[in-house]
């Protein structure tokens, strides 16, 4: 795949707060790459720098092969969704729409055309000659990525482009969006909180926390195999389990933790006998029994909870760790406060932290 | 959201308003019914005014030596609003992009000249302007001409002393809506191609034109009646409507004239702020209140 947009060794600070270390990364023509972090990470701050709204302080930024570190942003073939919309007020929603075509003083015949097309597609078709003020935050936020997208720019940036949607017309915004870019090749950065978001739309995940990138992997990889405690918990809502690895035999590392054993799949990097180490386990894959069996740990029911057609069940170890099970339906066979044992496959516990 | 909580404080507390709309009525509309009615009367052959309806106020407007007095009033008006709007745009523009500090800073530089009376730093001009003054000093010191220009009591000295008087009026205007200006609007429009130029003609002066327009009404209705700068630093040469209208309620104590002087000027003065409401949509002067 061809590179498109890299950044290198980018560096931002803000006085003495630095935002952004050291955030390297190569995207493709045409890909669909998700920041995926929480607030104040600086997802915000990395769409600024290649948008050019944000000089950093070191590293450089590649467009097409192209530095375009200091270059201007009106230079760069590069289009922008604000999170805040930033729609301007003495425009109607088409002229706002078509701002970008009029500056590059595009046919009038086409601009109607354009326009009319990127209205039809975030489903505000007739909305032509409302002001900004008219609108409602989600209208608001469509018209947003109207403007942006009517031209078709090799790049394109969405800060948090579905923010302000009810769920229904997110998922339905969720399709047409990844559709589209499908069908135009354009390349997405896509910045967003809800991790469900990221995993359904996104070729590749870029998991951030505080200013640097944790994981850059498919959905998959970022789903079922975090590398650290922090993806699994963010990305895989996982449990984590402590403990110390005894053995290593046929790929399988045996793992004490909290009294009990459990086994683990060895990936790509060894632990060693004796180490302490992380377990990440997702809720759904943790299984409950009354009696103890060769591996599994001694656990106490706390709580049980129903919504939205899932169990939990929530339990605690003898050491003090909480660990939540989840499935799908009821299953009414324990009683709060009793004893159980839990265990998981061993390549569902993925040893995180290395 | 705002304009509804404000109609709900209007209507919650009318009875407030009350005490207010009395002085109103008392203080500026009876003057004005009053100066609008001795209009439209005669001047009396001694003294005071007849009650007998005429147009000729009016129409001497007309006469040329009062009418060029208009024009001339209207020009140096113009060049004046004109001029501020040149210097006090960038001005307060850039004052709304400095820090917090810098701002303190500028705001008092911008006001401190208020704490002294303006007829006062009018005669200080007078210092600068006169020959052999200051400037005539400071030109001929450097060698850039080699008599006194015999500026003061010229047109540029009343321009000038115009300038002077009125331009922090304009840069606060600017000031008042750069600072409220949503700089991410300029950035979005950068990020949708447009260069620095573009931005600003398209963006940034479209959005502060309130603040232009307010600017312009603060600066050009005053400077229609500012009659002591063009009596000091116009040495009388220059007679403005300000001066005119006082000379005839003073001097030739013809009152029903300087009432039909006073109306056109206020005509014209609702025009320019009616035109400025059509424009803005805004019903409050941008940087007045
Ligand atoms: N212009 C600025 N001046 C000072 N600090 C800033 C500036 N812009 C951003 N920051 C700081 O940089 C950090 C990262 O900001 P950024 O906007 O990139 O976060 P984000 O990941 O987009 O967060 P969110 O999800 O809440 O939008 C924050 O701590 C923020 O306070
Ligand atoms: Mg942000």
């Amino acid at each position: 795949m061809d590179t498109i947009l890299e950044l290198r060794n980018i560096t931002k600070s803000f006085g003495k707060t630095e935002v952004l270390k050291d955030i390297s990364i190569q995207i493709g023509k045409g890909e669909f790459l998700t920041l995926l972090g929480p607030s104040g990470c600086g997802k915000t701050t990395i769409l600024r720098i290649i948008a050019g709204l944000e000089e950093p302080d070191g590293g450089r930024v590649f467009l097409n092969g192209v530095d375009v570190t200091e270059a201007e942003p009106n230079k760069r073939d590069v289009n922008t969704v604000f999170q805040n919309y930033a729609l301007f007020p003495h425009m109607n929603v088409e002229d706002n729409i078509a701002y970008g075509l009029r500056i590059r003083k595009t046919d009038k015949k086409e601009i109607a055309a354009r326009v009319a097309q990127a209205l039809e597609l975030v489903q505000l078709s007739g909305y032509n000659k409302r002001y900004p003020h008219e609108l409602s935050g989600g209208q608001k936020q469509r018209v947003a990525i109207a403007r942006a997208i009517v031209n078709n720019p090799k790049v394109l940036l969405l800060d948090e482009p579905l923010g302000a949607l009810d769920l229904q017309l997110r998922r339905q915004m969720q399709m047409e969006l990844k559709r589209l870019q499908k069908r135009l090749g354009i390349t997405f950065v896509y910045i967003t909180h809800d991790q469900e978001e990221a995993i359904n739309m996104s070729d590749r995940i870029a998991v951030m926390r505080d200013g640097v990138f944790e994981q850059i992997g498919t959905p998959a990889q970022v789903y079922d195999l975090p590398k650290t405690s922090y993806v699994a918990e963010f990305v895989g809502n996982a449990n984590l389990i402590h403990g110390r690895t005894i053995e290593i035999k046929d790929g399988v590392a045996s793992i004490e933790a909290a009294g009990g054993l459990v086994k683990a799949t060895v990936r790509d990097k060894q632990p060693v006998p004796g180490m302490e180490v992380t377990l990440a386990v997702r809720s759904e894959n943790i299984k409950l029994y009354t009696c103890s069996s060769q591996t599994g740990i001694k656990c106490r029911l706390k709580e049980i909870s129903f919504a939205g057609g899932m169990q939990k069940i929530f339990l605690q170890l003898e050491d003090g760790t909480e660990v939540v099970s989840s499935s799908l339906g009821m299953n009414l066979a324990f009683e709060p406060n009793s004893e159980l044992y839990m265990s998981f496959d061993a390549n569902h516990g993925v040893l995180v932290d290395l | 959201m705002t304009i509804k909580s404000r109609k709900k404080n209007k209507s919650n507390l009318w009875y407030g308003v009350i005490p207010l709309y009395l002085f109103t009525l008392t203080f500026v509309c009876g003057p004005l019914i009053y100066m609008l009615v001795l209009s439209f009367l005669s001047r009396a052959e001694v003294w005071g005014v007849e009650k007998v309806f005429t147009l000729s106020n009016y129409i001497k407007i007309f006469e040329p030596v009062y009418f060029n007095t208009f024009i001339e009033s209207l020009k140096l008006a113009l060049l004046t609003t004109a001029i501020t709007l040149l210097v006090g745009y960038p001005f307060g523009y850039f004052m709304a992009k400095l820090s917090s500090r810098g701002k303190k800073v500028m705001m008092l530089l911008v006001i401190v000249p208020f704490w002294t009376n303006a007829l006062i730093r009018m005669y200080g001009w007078i210092i600068i302007f006169r020959s052999n003054g200051l400037l005539d000093k400071l030109l001929m010191g450097l060698g850039l001409t080699d008599k006194p220009l015999k500026l003061l009591y010229s047109f540029p000295a009343v321009l000038v002393g115009m300038v002077y008087a009125l331009l922090p009026f304009m840069i606060l205007a600017i000031y008042s809506v750069s600072e409220k200006l949503d700089w991410s609007l300029v950035e979005a429009a950068r990020d949708l191609g447009a260069t620095r130029l573009q931005a600003f003609l398209t963006i940034t002066i479209k959005l502060t034109l309130p603040g232009i327009l307010s600017g312009v009404v603060l600066v050009f209705i005053p400077s229609m009646g500012l009659f002591f700068i063009a009596d000091i630093l116009g040495g009388g040469k220059f007679m403005l409507v300000g001066n005119l209208i006082r000379d005839q309620v003073i001097t030739t104590r013809n009152w029903p004239f300087a009432s039909a002087l006073s109306v056109l000027l206020m005509i014209l003065t609702s025009l320019i702020i009616w035109i400025y409401r059509r424009v803005t949509h805004v019903k409050d002067l941008e940087g007045l209140v």
